[in-house]
């Protein structure tokens, strides 16, 4: 178990305040300008030898990232964007920090900002989180007013800007490249790569693109230093991580916990349990909505981080955890996931968009028992044609939890299938030529 | 040069090239819907995966950048699924009513799922379906059969230069529209319809006439306005059904104008069929024999010097030769004239009256002028090209005259010949501009060449840019933006009365009655009085012209013959006869040919290829080697106003057909540019 020191954000809970004055107490803006005067080359090697990685749920080398803007300010302006668009259910990581830690995310963006040569920060919140974003907006303010950002910004002779832009609430605007073009004012959808948004970003110009507790925890790491940070958790899988633990849980909370931390201690210790006990667990998504599920058999000794999921054939994410009990009908709550996909599902390109629709209705029907063995099989083949040929990860994102079902539960799902009738007695359906047949019982 | 190995076999490619590119390169075709040469990339169709070695997911070889290395494989397994998967999630939710969709037969997705289709659909679920969308007279909407490949969007928004076009919703409920379902404000609307891989844009006007297969094809040339676009005429038995593009990437590209393309149910309607003459003030329906006869009997008696003659908009060069052999030959009168209008010409260099920059020439530009000229309404196509030019150079484009909305942004400098007069003396802040730019071109349009001060500013912008040495073997800035098929031809062959003090003498004796019989070649659009004068009209359809004529004489339109075209920048290219003239209708140099046999004094040729040699000769014979020296001209103060154009009522043809008249409609209720403002 993390011990209350080594926890960055130790506001979590709202107990010390989130202004700039409590925010300072906690050590927030404290080595600011020593750590601006450092190289920007120093910076992005201490990000990189802490080993942290990306916190929106693809798990990228935060320090190799931010290594890819250009290393010289060009003609073109760099960005540096927040991703606080956080849509992905079982997720609400992001808006605790919003709230309740908002200056360690700005001072996070300052840092960023200068290592990667950037005078202007947008925070993409998403429209539905608009208290936050008030929050946010006044934290900022309050950073403006003591010259912690803005010209000269503490004194370290780096100017940036922060710029809060909210979301209309489209889940796909969580994707990068989405987002930036939701930011520029054009349809959130996703653009095409390469290139990528490092070369060829916001208005066409080189752009970083990080989550909000990513940024958020690079200031402490500058600050305890890179070894702190890569001791905690797991070689390359290292430091601390908000897990949000919500579903058939006693205790549902966010809490921020050692990367690899077991599965099994998280829900016990910081969720109070599941409902009905352990042993009525039927299975956890590890990682937000998008990814596949875990039966208990897995859950038992599986620890949290990204290495040891992906192995498990599912992923660490965004570390919004579900806990799915034996009171629920397991299929119901995949087909209203998959829902939710096909009502999120931007439309560009082919596979998702006609995909998505197709699996949410096969598998409403399978939690009605209303499907055949065949279809079985058929919705594995759809989940296979879309995962791996979509323009963004938004096709895995919407394949991988039917994948994760059937892989688990088959058996629960062939329980309710049935042959396929030899005639179909349908009810009426206007459109079908050969109606007459069916009525007929010689046919 | 990088390499690229595409199914083994080891080629090198461009830098720059995508994929998709190289692999055609290769001699690999690749399914594609979205992906269009002429269009940004979308890559949203994903039907053109490949795999890339090293790669564990299927790329979409239409967005990805060739790289030097690369290995790329489109003939395997794992290739084959994916495109397979995603011709069936194409097919899910389009319908199955091919038998009745325009489209089929030339429809991208049915040959597509010929290779990648299954044969039984796996698809239970309710199909989608999608509401109609109203786009105006010429394009149908079957929206539950688009495939969202967005090509029309990116068309409307890049080429046409309206960002009317957009999708709605997301998902499964995203939907192609106009936003407030009215008509695409653009004259390049309907090449949507060919864009369109599907048949979710189809063309309203052909809506089930014909299938694509039953039709006859014919190359051929569009004579709607100057630029030449070449166009395939497809008929079905004699009837033109419709006209679609062909590539010519000199010219239009891939594109034409809704004009040229729907004008051609004009084709059979108001057509002269049998030659009529006027007894009391009426027509009557009359013989061959007796038309000419009563022509000859009238030729005899008037001198040449009152016989004049008039050459319309749609000519083609047989027309105007054996017009002007029949003129000099049996009627001993040069009293002849390819305008309509008065615009100052001067042809003594063939430069004097061409675009000599080439339409191609537009993208290489860094500096555009235009003076007295509306080139979206005057020359759609060559806009496009000058929109196409200022996407890719950001170049500078500037007006004299307000010309309204062009598509992209322009600068308007004035409107008054003293602007010309500033720019030549070099007091006009652009005046530097030009000097210093490497490759200006400079449009003087009928607008500016009508008044007065025609000549002054053609003259005077002349020796401008040649003084500048902007005239040169290399680049040539001086552009003439005529509208008419028929005008560089006419000039060509020197049809034109024009002495070197008096540009307009034929006008001039027209308008003061001096002419007392008249020969009208389907000249459709004058300006005069009549009075005492014997009118024959020559052409093919009742229009202007034939509404004053005595005696009217049935011709051929521009798909019924063979005929030669030069455009504006002067290139001569070759129509074929797609359709035969209706009823007792003859080629008009079939007509000239009798006529002259009749009065004995034959023109020298007896078929069509004789006639075109006799072309060939008289074209190339002109010697225009020695350049004449300039011509100084008085400044006139005059205000330059770019004259409204009545876009879908410009020749007889137009004028006929329904299609364009409800454009026009359409088109006179929203179409407020400057043009109007102005006047």
């Amino acid at each position: 178990m993390l011990k209350d020191e080594d926890r960055i954000f130790k506001n979590l809970y709202n107990d010390l305040g989130w202004d700039l004055d409590s925010a300072i107490k906690r050590g927030d803006w404290s080595q600011t300008k020593e750590i601006i005067s450092k190289e920007k080359e120093t910076i992005i090697k201490e990000i990189k030898k802490s080993e942290l990685r990306g916190r929106g749920g693809a798990g990228f080398p935060t320090g190799l990232k931010l290594s890819f803007a250009p290393k010289e300010l060009g003609s073109r302006p760099h960005y540096l964007v927040i991703n606080a668009d956080e849509s992905e259910p079982g997720t609400c990581k992001d808006r605790d920090i919003l709230r309740f830690e908002p200056h360690k995310l700005i001072e996070g963006c300052l840092i960023a900002s200068y290592a990667i040569s950037a005078h202007t920060c947008y925070i993409y919140i998403r429209g539905e989180y608009f208290r936050e974003g008030q929050r946010l907006q006044k934290a900022i303010d309050q950073a403006y007013d003591k010259n912690f950002l803005g010209k000269n910004a503490c004194n370290s002779g780096w100017d940036l800007d922060v710029y809060i832009h909210y979301g209309a609430g489209a889940y796909i605007c969580g994707e990068e490249t989405a987002l930036l073009e939701s930011l520029e004012g054009n349809k959130g959808q996703p653009r095409l790569k390469p290139p990528f948004p490092a070369l060829v970003g916001l208005y066409g110009c080189p752009t970083i693109v990080n989550n909000v507790e990513t940024i958020a925890v690079i200031p402490t790491i500058l600050k305890k230093g890179s070894k702190w940070f890569a001791s905690l958790g797991k070689p390359k899988n290292t430091g601390t991580k908000i897990f949000c633990i919500s579903g058939n849980v006693n205790n549902p909370c966010n809490v921020e916990e050692e990367m690899g931390i077991p599965l099994k201690e998280l829900i016990e210790k910081h969720a109070g349990g599941v409902v009905g006990g352990w042993n009525n667990l039927l299975a956890v998504i590890p990682g937000g909505s998008s990814m596949p599920l875990l039966p208990k058999s897995i859950c038992e000794t599986i620890n949290m981080d990204f290495d040891s999921l992906i192995k498990a054939k599912s992923g660490l994410g965004t570390a919004g955890v579900v806990v799915i009990n034996k009171d629920q009908d397991i299929i119901r709550c995949m087909a209203r996931i998959a829902r939710f996909y096909k009502h999120e599902s931007c439309g560009q390109c082919t596979p998702c968009r006609e995909g998505c629709g197709w699996m949410w209705r096969m598998l409403e029907r399978m939690a009605d028992g209303d499907s055949t063995y065949k279809e079985i099989d058929l919705l594995h083949d759809v989940t296979k044609q879309i995962e791996g040929h979509t323009i963004c990860a938004f096709g895995e994102g919407s394949a991988w939890p039917v994948q994760g079902l059937l892989r688990h539960f088959r058996k629960e799902i062939e329980k309710r299938s049935h042959e396929e009738p030899l005639i179909k007695k349908k009810s009426n359906i206007p459109y079908l030529i050969d109606q007459h047949l069916l009525e007929k019982d010689s046919a | 040069m990088p390499k690229i190995t595409v199914n083994n076999k080891e080629l090198e490619f461009e830098e720059g090239m995508t994929v998709l590119q190289a692999c055609e390169l290769a001699g690999v075709e690749i399914p594609r819907f979205c992906y269009h040469e002429r269009l940004s990339i979308a890559g949203n169709c994903r039907m053109c995966l490949v795999e890339l070695e090293k790669s564990p997911k299927p790329i979409a070889s239409c967005a990805m950048p060739a790289s030097d290395g690369m290995k790329i494989k489109t003939n395997t397994p794992f290739v084959d699924k994916a495109r397979k998967g995603i011709m069936e999630f194409l097919l899910a939710n389009h319908p199955l009513d091919c038998p009745v969709c325009d489209q089929g037969g030339e429809c991208d997705l049915q040959d597509q799922s010929l290779f990648y289709g299954f044969d039984k659909s796996r698809y239970t679920e309710n199909k989608r379906q999608v509401k109609e969308k109203y786009m105006g007279p010429l394009i149908k909407t079957q929206m539950t059969r688009c495939i969202h490949c967005t090509r029309c969007i990116r068309f409307a928004t890049e080429v046409a230069g309206i960002p009317e076009l957009g999708a709605t919703g997301r998902g499964e409920d995203m939907e192609i529209t106009t936003y407030l379902e009215k008509s695409m404000e653009s004259e390049l609307s309907a090449n949507v319809i060919d864009l369109c891989p599907v048949g979710a844009l189809t063309s309203k006007p052909y809506a089930f006439e014909a299938r694509p297969w039953d039709l006859k094809k014919t190359e051929s040339i569009d004579v709607m306005d100057a630029v030449g676009s070449n166009i395939r005429v497809d008929t079905y038995g004699w009837e033109v059904k419709r006209v679609l593009p062909r590539v010519n990437e000199d010219i239009n590209e891939e594109w034409i104008s809704d004009k040229t393309r729907y004008a051609c149910d004009g084709l059979s309607k108001q057509r002269l069929d049998i030659p009529y003459i006027r007894e009391g003030g009426k027509l009557k329906k009359s013989t061959w024999d007796e038309a000419m006869k009563l022509i000859i009997t009238k030729l005899k008696s008037f001198s040449p010097n009152e016989i004049g003659g008039l050459v319309g908009d749609l000519a083609d060069l047989e027309m105007i030769y054996s017009f002007k052999s029949f003129f000099e030959k049996c009627i001993g009168s040069t009293n002849f004239e390819c305008r309509q209008d008065r615009i100052y010409i001067n042809p003594q260099e063939r430069m004097n009256y061409i675009f000599n920059s080439s339409i191609n020439g537009i993208e290489q530009s860094d500096f555009i002028l235009l003076v007295g000229t509306n080139p979206r309404l005057e020359a759609t196509i060559l806009n496009s090209r000058i929109r196409k030019s200022y996407i890719k150079n950001k170049l500078k484009i500037y007006s004299i005259g307000d010309a309204g909305d062009l598509t992209y942004p322009y600068e308007n400098i004035g409107s008054s010949t003293s602007v010309i007069r500033e720019i030549v003396t070099g007091t006009h802040k652009i005046s530097d501009k030009l000097k210093k730019a490497l490759k200006p071109i400079v449009i003087i349009g009928d607008s500016a060449l009508c008044g007065k001060s025609g000549k002054y500013v053609f003259e005077a912008l002349k020796n401008f840019l040649s003084r500048n040495n902007f005239i040169n073997k290399d680049w040539n800035a001086l552009n003439i933006l005529t509208q008419q098929a028929s005008r560089v031809g006419g000039i060509d062959l020197d049809v034109y009365s024009i002495s070197e003090t008096e540009n307009f003498s034929f006008f001039d004796k027209l308008n003061n009655n001096v002419f007392k019989f008249i020969y009208l070649l389907g000249a459709d659009n004058i300006n005069f009085d009549k009075k005492d004068s014997f009118i024959v009209y020559q052409g093919s359809h009742g229009d202007k012209g034939a509404e004053l004529a005595d005696v009217i004489l049935p011709g051929a339109a521009y798909t019924e013959k063979n005929g030669l075209f030069i455009n504006l920048e002067g290139k001569l290219q070759s129509a074929y006869k797609a359709s035969y003239p209706p009823g007792d209708a003859r080629e008009d140099w079939v007509i000239f040919k009798d006529l002259s046999n009749m009065m004995k004094k034959p023109l020298g040729y007896n078929d069509a290829k004789d006639l075109r040699t006799l072309i060939n000769k008289y074209i190339q014979s002109k010697n225009f080697k020695d350049i004449k020296k300039a011509i100084d001209a008085d400044f006139v103060e005059e205000s330059i106003l770019v004259k409204p154009i009545d876009y879908y009522y410009t020749n007889s043809i137009v004028r006929s057909s329904k299609v364009m008249s409800e454009c026009r409609q359409i088109s006179k209720k929203f179409l407020f540019t400057g043009i109007e403002k102005a006047s």
